[in-house]
């Protein structure tokens, strides 16, 4: 229905479904999407939609049970899945940090492992660190477990940046934080991606989230997508789906009219 | 003798038991640990293997120590008598708690470090060594800990088949020595106490604990850490010196070989074989001890050509070895004994030594004077008012309690309490019990001053001391035959129970009760 082959996709995404033998009803079904290079496309849905599954069926966590997955112009199943992930940027939520690797080891695992020399890690970590806002000087050698979860979710970006992947893959990054600390992340990964140029896959299931990052927003439900439009397009939309979503956007405006004070 | 003064005399050997038992432990930790880990890791990728797996380690445990060394003895290569069927046992118990604990470890690390090192394109191997084995240490060092205490009790059993250690001080204290008891098992607990402790400091050091300050080893954990390496060190040596130590395999063929003489594991059976053993060394031959082995490991090891000969009883031989119903005639014993082993063994019987050592019924002096007692009927009146006390040999042996308690139609005032053979002397002495079953050649019963009542309807079968040795000994062997012919007939009863109370009472050495003995006879 939404199929468009787009000249320079970084991922694109043709007559996917996925489905598990121990559940009736697939998790995903036809599937089809691109991802512009530059873009940061938002997924966005309710709890079981299929998109963090989506997610994972770029990165090769899974392989879809029908259809192709590429990335890069290649199917999924065709690339070694250490390369392409060691090329793809992961953010999950609460990060997902080693507990037993300091912030620097955290942030340098990658570059790491693809054999960087030991000075050239460093100085990435401690520029990297920077970029997401945390004082290298005081972090660098300290333990997740020492940090708050915006400290964490902020080395958990930077992690994923890590190596330069082409493509970052975020899973509700900041679905755990305090509504300050989640406001500051979120200007400040909109600012992160226009000048590093990245391109980004982002799940959420909050509008406002959706509206603020993406590019795009592609509405999913029942492992189908329903909608996919530019956030202006979305906030016009006559779909059923994107009504209720924004329904509840209306109701948050009017309750933040009340406690204004506002008539 | 107080316990001080025993300690004092006793140091240089308590250590070197202590020694010998850490060397144990040691080794078998770590090959469990080499072989448990490894499993552990294995699980967790193979689904199916898991539980079958874990099933098996769990049933290793339940199988009592003493089985499970007589079922190693006969088996080629890893059985045997000694350090190296001690070992193999002391793995087996300590498998389960260190793969239990590596797969319960390896699992419980988060999912989403898991999956987040996946998706950082970490592979197997990566995630294994850099995140789930150092996630999982804590855990599988709580396994190495438990494995550890639980080998250092089961080695005490080890003494059983003579890998020495501290189970030889508690075996030999329940027969003779409180101290040489309170010395073993007290070690032994302090030695649990100390692997507990240290290693419980090496698994806080690898700990992760998310709340915690970034980990830096106190003072006090540094010690620990130098003494556990210390210990380490130490037993390594130890170690090596007594693999070094170890007869190498080949020299069992060899025309030099040692002649392997056993024991069973109390003090007559000891003085037998040492007699044996410092009559062959006179003639110039190398002899190995085995001595003070438990159950029927004596036998299991003969027939399995790992001792080539050991002193057994003609009535043991016949109900307990070839399961006949006990007879009272002596000749008629020996002779089925005889032609039974050679058949069935390739074992031969060599002529009496002179003496028997039946089951002795027991009575305090004080009582059989008063009750004027000579004879099991005398006794049975009274036995109504009285309370007995039986090893767990005399309970469950064909010639037995059961047998023994229709024959004299004895009914006691409660059901027999059943104890280690050696305590019921001490029970009876003490009053807590008034009739035992002992051994007819035991020295401490003139010392205790009790009564052995006549067996007077012929209950007990014969038990007449003899030498069972291999018949390819015996070629091998030259002097072999020579040296047991000599002691056919040459020990009296009354002389058996003078070298058992100089043992048990006066505390001597086998060694040299026997080397007197020897040199008194001329032989």
């Amino acid at each position: 229905m939404m199929s468009e082959l787009v000249e320079n996709a970084l991922v694109e995404f043709r007559d996917v479904s996925y489905t598990v033998p121990s559940v009736s009803s697939p998790i995903i079904s036809q599937l089809n999407l691109s991802v512009k290079q530059g873009e940061t496309l938002v997924l966005l849905g309710e709890s079981g939609c299929g998109k963090t599954t989506t997610l994972k069926l770029v990165n090769r966590l899974l392989l879809p049970t029908s259809g192709q997955v590429l990335v890069e112009g290649k199917p999924t199943s065709d690339w070694d899945p250490i390369r392409l992930r060691r090329r793809t940027g992961y953010v999950i939520q609460e990060a997902g940090l080693f507990p037993h690797f300091t912030v620097e080891r955290n942030v340098g695992l990658v570059p790491t492992l693809d054999g960087w020399d030991e000075t050239r890690v460093r100085q990435r970590v401690l520029e990297l660190l920077a970029l997401v806002g945390l004082d290298p000087e005081k972090f660098a050698k300290r333990y997740p477990g020492e940090l708050s979860g915006g400290q964490r979710q902020r080395v958990g970006v930077a992690r994923a940046l890590a190596a330069e992947p082409p493509l970052l893959l975020l899973d509700e990054p900041f679905g755990a934080l305090d509504p300050l600390t989640r406001a500051s992340l979120q200007r400040e990964f909109a600012a992160l991606t226009v000048r590093l140029d990245k391109t980004a896959i982002f799940v959420t299931h909050d509008l406002r989230e959706a509206l603020l990052l993406g590019s795009r927003i592609g509405l999913m439900h029942a492992g189908r997508l329903v909608l996919l439009e530019t956030p202006a397009g979305f906030l016009k939309s006559t779909e059923e789906y994107a009504r209720a979503y924004l329904e509840t956007l209306r109701l948050s405006e009017r309750n933040d009219d009340i406690a204004g004070g506002k008539k | 003798m107080s316990f001080w003064t025993f300690l004092q005399q006793n140091w240089s050997e308590l250590l070197k038991l202590a020694r010998e038992h850490l060397s144990l432990v040691l080794i078998s930790t770590l090959v469990a640990i080499a072989i448990g880990i490894p499993t552990g890791v294995l699980l967790t990728r193979k689904k199916a293997l898991r539980n079958p797996v874990l099933g098996i380690a769990n049933v290793m445990q339940t199988i009592p120590n003493l089985a499970l060394f007589g079922f190693l003895i006969p088996l080629p290569f890893i059985g045997g008598i000694g350090a190296r069927t001690a070992i193999v046992a002391l793995v087996l118990y300590a498998l389960l708690p260190i793969i239990r604990n590596t797969v319960t470890g390896i699992l419980g690390v988060d999912q989403n470090v898991r999956e987040a090192a996946v998706a950082m394109g970490m592979t197997d191997r990566q995630i294994l060594w850099q995140v789930e084995l150092p996630l999982a240490m804590s855990v599988i060092l709580t396994g190495v800990r438990v494995a550890t205490v639980i080998s250092v009790g089961v080695t005490t059993i080890a003494a059983a088949v003579g890998a020495g250690g501290l189970g030889v001080y508690i075996f030999r204290g329940l027969r003779q020595d409180n101290n040489l008891l309170l010395a073993g098992a007290l070690a032994a607990a302090l030695m649990a106490l100390a692997a507990d402790f240290l290693l419980g400091l090496l698994e806080q050091r690898f700990a992760i604990d998310a709340s915690s300050e970034k980990k830096r080893l106190s003072i006090f954990q540094k010690i620990g850490v130098g003494v556990i390496a210390l210990a380490l060190i130490f037993g390594g040596f130890g170690t090596w010196g007594s693999w070094r130590g170890l007869p190498p395999e080949s020299q069992k063929s060899a025309n030099g070989a040692p002649v392997r003489v056993a024991s069973k594991d109390f003090t007559e059976s000891i003085l037998l074989a040492e007699i044996v053993a410092q009559m062959l060394e006179a003639r110039g031959l190398s002899v190995e001890r085995k001595f003070e082995l438990g159950g029927n490991l004596p036998h299991d090891a003969l027939v399995a050509g790992r001792v080539d000969l050991y002193p057994e009883y003609t009535g043991t031989a016949y109900t307990a070895i070839l399961q006949h119903p006990p007879i009272t005639d002596p000749r008629a014993v020996y002779e089925q004994v005889k032609r039974e082993y050679a058949e069935k063994f390739n074992v031969d019987v060599i002529s009496p030594l002179g003496f028997e050592n039946t089951f002795a019924i027991l009575v305090r002096g004080a009582d059989a004077r008063r009750l004027k007692l000579k004879t099991i009927s005398d006794a049975a009146p009274h036995a109504v008012g009285w309370r007995a006390g039986f090893g767990q040999d005399f309970m469950s042996r064909a010639d037995g309690y059961p047998g023994f308690s229709k024959t004299y139609g004895l009914k006691f005032a409660e059901p027999p309490r059943e104890m280690d053979l050696s305590l019921t002397y001490i029970a009876l002495a003490s009053n807590k019990v008034d009739l035992i079953a002992g051994n007819s050649t035991e020295g401490r019963i003139a010392a205790m001053d009790l009564v052995q009542l006549e067996d007077d309807r012929h209950y007990f079968p014969p038990y007449e001391a003899v030498y069972l040795v291999r018949r390819d000994s015996l070629t091998r062997v030259g002097p072999l035959r020579d040296v047991l012919t000599k002691l056919a007939n040459a020990i009296s009863t009354e002389e058996m129970r003078r070298l058992n109370f100089e043992v048990d009472a006066n505390k001597r050495s086998p060694a040299d009760v026997v080397g007197e003995w020897l040199k008194g006879k001329g032989f």
